[in-house]
């Protein structure tokens, strides 16, 4: 019987790459290699080709001239005569500035709307439900030039402000125009000013001391705050009793802070109509809330359902064995229920912020100055340099989209069951 | 006294429950006022659904069906009043369903819009015993021939009229048939032996071939050709694959197939058009917009990803290490880049790519990008169907000594395609929805028609009508197929558990 299983040991021969199951898994990849660099090899020439007819070498030298257009939302100081690579940067800041803001309102609405989808109140579920197809049934694209559209044409504008036929909402401290939101911004009477960073180059930017200091204070009052839950936990380890401690660890955040905020003089600057159109306060464009309100609509449709199907992934029997052990409803749901929850909920929930940031890039239907606005609109039309400015947008794109899905990797592997 | 009893010897009738807890007030009350918080929420939603309604039902209702422009739907409307301007839609809803396929109204043009309805017709036939497996082989012919036959009533002419009538009585014959025997009857005589029709399989895997055709149009034996490469590669298979052995047999199909393709299907379309020209009018890809853009954009894209995306998912989860590594990195490449940089690749960079002189239009351009970028999305979604299958069906189907392409065709697939047909559909309606990105590099999809729309002197400035028409439009296609996947969900379910 050996015979029959001992491998063939005639000599080799060349059909034995195609038919021999110890060379055949090797022909096939290097084969497959090779017409990979070939369909490779054979784009890069054609381009090469292409572009020296055209008489564009392929270069990113124009990425530090001057990019000579405005952009009018931003988060640090720019003006058109900085380089397009600083235009890129500002267009990236307001990408994530979106994203950022977009998935933590499409969060909110979605947990929201999903619990209240689970609801026994026979009209709220409906009405959940109603929400739930409505967004994700009709193209994203269309939701945001539609919000758009509602902002333009219902909102009052300025000048209806001044006639007395609009008034500003939130005791006079926030004004609702068809040209945008004016928010309050802080301000510091005693401010400790700022630092400059990078000189003069297209990436220098701006670090504010007043901030730095409050966020040092804030995380210090936090990190004391765990170590006496830490103390607590031992506490109660070894004695069977936990000291109320709620108020120190309270205390040890708010207090500090306060008190640094006081020093540093805090106070709000409040929109005021000056002309024809408001002064003063931190501005929201219109393009930046349709899109921000579009974009959390849309998603939080999506989490919506993941947050009602993660709740109804964790099955009765676990609430039942939680109040069999004694524990107390709320219990129940921070210690049995919302870890097994949550481990169904967030791999889609972080796919879906993932499809937030890339939908994000739908901003220049309304004129967002996004990355894909400003690196893939005017830079390339204005350089008409296609080909760098595309590779470049999507190398970001992908770094941002690598980077999230690196953190669901990390997060996976944290939660995964550990079996055997 | 001795016989006196306190215990009841009978039972008592059932007593109603009380009124408060049956019907119309009991589902109120168990569902509406059970508490305080459901009260409030309930009269919360009840305020605002009013609210919504009062807001929203007399716009909609607003007599302004034949209105011709913007001012002449304002005066119907008489001042003061706010309220919709459905003429608007009336006068243009043609154009964003067919963008500006020609419907005969300029120069010596005819009206072709019969062609799209029909290719769409026929799509539906296609996809009928994939999608529905309740409807029978009969009624799938009964569908097809009466497609085909009221097509040639409709072109009319004597031979339309002749061909219309037989097919149509063809349809109605056998649909009687189908209709007046018992399904379980059928069946046994099945069993027995009896004639069947031909799968209606055959038509589906013909449509690729005739949709182009009729959308496109022009000669016909462009699309013959086409389809004579694979025919040709079937009998060069069967031929050469016992001569030669069968892995060599399918390279050489292949190698034949292409050759015929690149080299030989040109010159015999242009010498079968010489001898016998049958053709349709050809419209140019910048005329195609509206929602026969979409719809040809969505349809082509996901019938292509499907191969694709079961190849990638296939390399993926196979053990070959340069093969799985190129496959992981076009699918996190395209999946980690959003869809509008690859439709500024395909509006830019994609002659760039191709030979000096290549020069290819937007649209088939458009087509390829999507498909990739589908295909993406669709590999992962059957990738989680191959995950899904328990480790003992790829062991049992090695223990029968299946080799590899065996195993995936008979054991693996017909599984994993099962277990991912939600995540398909869902795909599906994802890229469906993309499709009226393209509006943004300058297609005329609905949303691009309807910016062309606005900037008419007669509707200049108006939203609400043309956004609502195609958001209802999309909200249609895309809620039928999620219910529609629902459907599939239960159907399918067999409970490995």
């Amino acid at each position: 019987m050996t015979s029959m299983t001992d491998p063939h040991q005639g000599q080799f021969r060349l059909s034995m790459l195609l038919y021999d199951s110890r060379y055949r898994s090797m022909t096939i990849q290097i084969v497959a290699l090779i017409g990979f660099l070939i369909l490779v090899f054979w784009l890069i020439s054609n381009t090469a080709q292409n572009l020296a007819e055209l008489g564009k070498e392929p270069s990113f030298g124009f990425m530090s001239e001057p990019a000579g257009y405005d952009i009018n939302q931003r988060l640090l100081e720019y003006n058109s005569q900085d380089t397009h690579l600083r235009a890129s940067l500002m267009g990236l800041l307001n990408t994530l500035l979106v994203a950022v803001m977009g998935c933590i309102a499409a969060t909110i609405i979605g947990v929201i709307v999903g619990v209240l989808r689970l609801s026994p109140n026979w009209i709220v579920s409906r009405l959940a439900a109603v929400y739930v197809e409505m967004f994700r049934n009709v193209p994203v694209l269309l939701w945001i030039v539609f919000i758009m559209a509602v902002l333009i044409e219902t909102l009052p504008a300025p000048s209806a402000f001044r006639k007395g036929e609009a008034s500003m909402a939130l005791w006079d401290s926030v004004a609702i125009t068809n040209r945008g939101v004016y928010i309050p911004e802080p301000l510091f009477s005693n401010s400790l000013g700022n630092i400059h960073l990078l000189g003069q180059s297209s990436l220098r930017f701006d670090v504010s001391l007043d901030l730095l200091a409050i966020a040092a204070v804030f995380l210090a009052g936090i990190l004391t705050s765990m170590l006496i839950k830490r103390r607590a936990d031992a506490i109660q380890e070894s004695t069977g009793d936990r000291p109320a401690t709620w108020y120190w660890r309270l205390g040890v955040v708010v207090i500090p802070t306060v008190i640094v905020l006081t020093i540093l003089g805090l106070h709000w600057g409040y929109p005021e109509l000056k002309g024809f159109n408001f002064k003063g306060g931190t501005y929201m464009r219109n393009s930046l809330i349709a899109l921000w309100l579009a974009l959390s609509l849309y998603t939080g449709a999506f989490i919506a359902e993941i947050v009602r199907a993660g709740i109804l992934a964790v099955s009765k029997g676990q609430s039942e064995a939680a109040g069999a052990l004694g524990l107390r409803p709320n219990r129940t749901m921070s210690l049995v229920i919302l870890p097994q929850a949550l481990r169904v909920i967030i791999p889609p929930l972080i796919s879906n912020y993932l499809n937030l940031t890339k939908n994000s890039s739908l901003a220049i239907a309304v004129g967002y100055m996004d990355i894909t606005g400003t690196l893939g609109g005017i830079t390339m039309n204005q350089t008409g340099r296609e080909l760098e400015t595309v590779l470049l947008l999507m190398a970001v794109y992908l770094a941002i989209s690598l980077t999230i899905s690196s953190v669901m990797n990390w997060y996976n592997e944290s939660v995964k069951l550990k079996e055997r | 006294m001795s016989d006196m009893s306190y215990v009841r010897s009978e039972m008592l009738p059932e007593r109603a429950p009380p009124a408060s807890s049956v019907g119309f007030v009991g589902w109120m009350r168990q569902n509406l006022f059970n508490g305080i918080v459901n009260s409030i929420l309930t009269i919360v939603s009840l305020v605002l659904i009013a609210m919504v309604a009062m807001a929203i039902v007399p716009w909609i209702f607003s007599p302004t069906w034949n209105g011709t422009s913007q001012n002449d739907c304002r005066e119907i409307i008489g001042a003061g009043h706010h309220a919709a301007c459905w003429g608007v839609i009336n006068d243009r809803w043609e154009q964003l369903l067919f963008g500006f396929y020609p419907n005969g109204t300029e120069g010596d043009t005819t009206d072709q819009r019969w062609r799209p309805i029909v290719a769409f017709a026929l799509l539906f036939v296609a996809v009928t015993p994939v999608l529905f497996s309740m409807i029978s082989r009969r009624m799938n012919w009964v569908l097809l021939l009466a497609v085909l036959g009221l097509t040639g009533l409709y072109l009319g002419g004597a031979a339309g009229m002749i061909l219309g009538l037989a097919l149509l009585a063809g349809a109605a014959f056998v649909g009687f048939k189908a209709l007046s025997t018992d399904k379980d009857a059928r069946a046994a005589e099945i069993e027995a032996g009896a004639k069947r029709l031909p799968n209606p399989l055959i038509f589906s895997a013909i449509f690729p071939f005739i949709a182009p055709w009729l959308l496109w149009g022009g000669s016909i034996w462009l699309p013959v050709g086409a389809a004579l490469g694979f025919v040709i590669g079937y009998f060069a298979y069967s031929i050469l694959s016992k001569i030669v052995g069968s892995l060599a047999g399918i390279i050489l199909a292949v190698v034949a197939s292409i050759v015929w393709w690149l080299f030989l299907t040109g010159g015999f379309a242009s010498l079968m058009d010489a001898i016998l020209p049958i053709g349709l009018e050809p419209v140019e890809s910048r005329k195609f917009g509206g929602f026969m853009l979409s719809i040809t954009i969505g349809v082509v894209a996901i019938a292509c990803s499907l191969p694709i995306g079961i190849v990638l998912a296939l390399g993926r989860q196979s053990d070959l290490m340069i093969v799985k590594a190129l496959c992981v990195g076009f699918i996190e490449f395209i999946r980690g880049v959003p869809l509008i940089t690859l439709l500024f690749v395909a509006s830019t960079l994609l002659n760039i790519f191709m030979p000096p002189g290549t020069n290819f239009d937007i649209i088939l351009r458009v087509l390829i990008m999507v498909t990739l970028f589908a295909s993406a999305y669709m590999a992962e979604v059957i990738r989680g169907g191959l995950a899904a299958l328990p480790r003992g069906q790829y062991e049992a189907a090695d223990a029968l000594g299946l080799d590899y392409w065996k195993a995936q065709r008979l054991i693996i697939m017909p599984q994993a395609l099962k277990i991912s047909i939600p995540g398909i559909v869902s795909t599906f309606i994802g890229v469906f929805k993309d499709t009226v990105l393209v509006s943004i590099i300058g297609l005329l999809d609905p949303l691009g028609l309807s910016n062309a729309i606005r900037a008419d002197q007669a509707w200049n400035g108006l939203v609400w009508e043309l956004y609502g028409f195609i958001a209802l439009l999309f909200f249609v296609f895309c809620f039928s197929m999620s219910r529609y996947s629902m459907y599939l969900e239960r159907r399918l379910r067999t409970d490995h558990r």
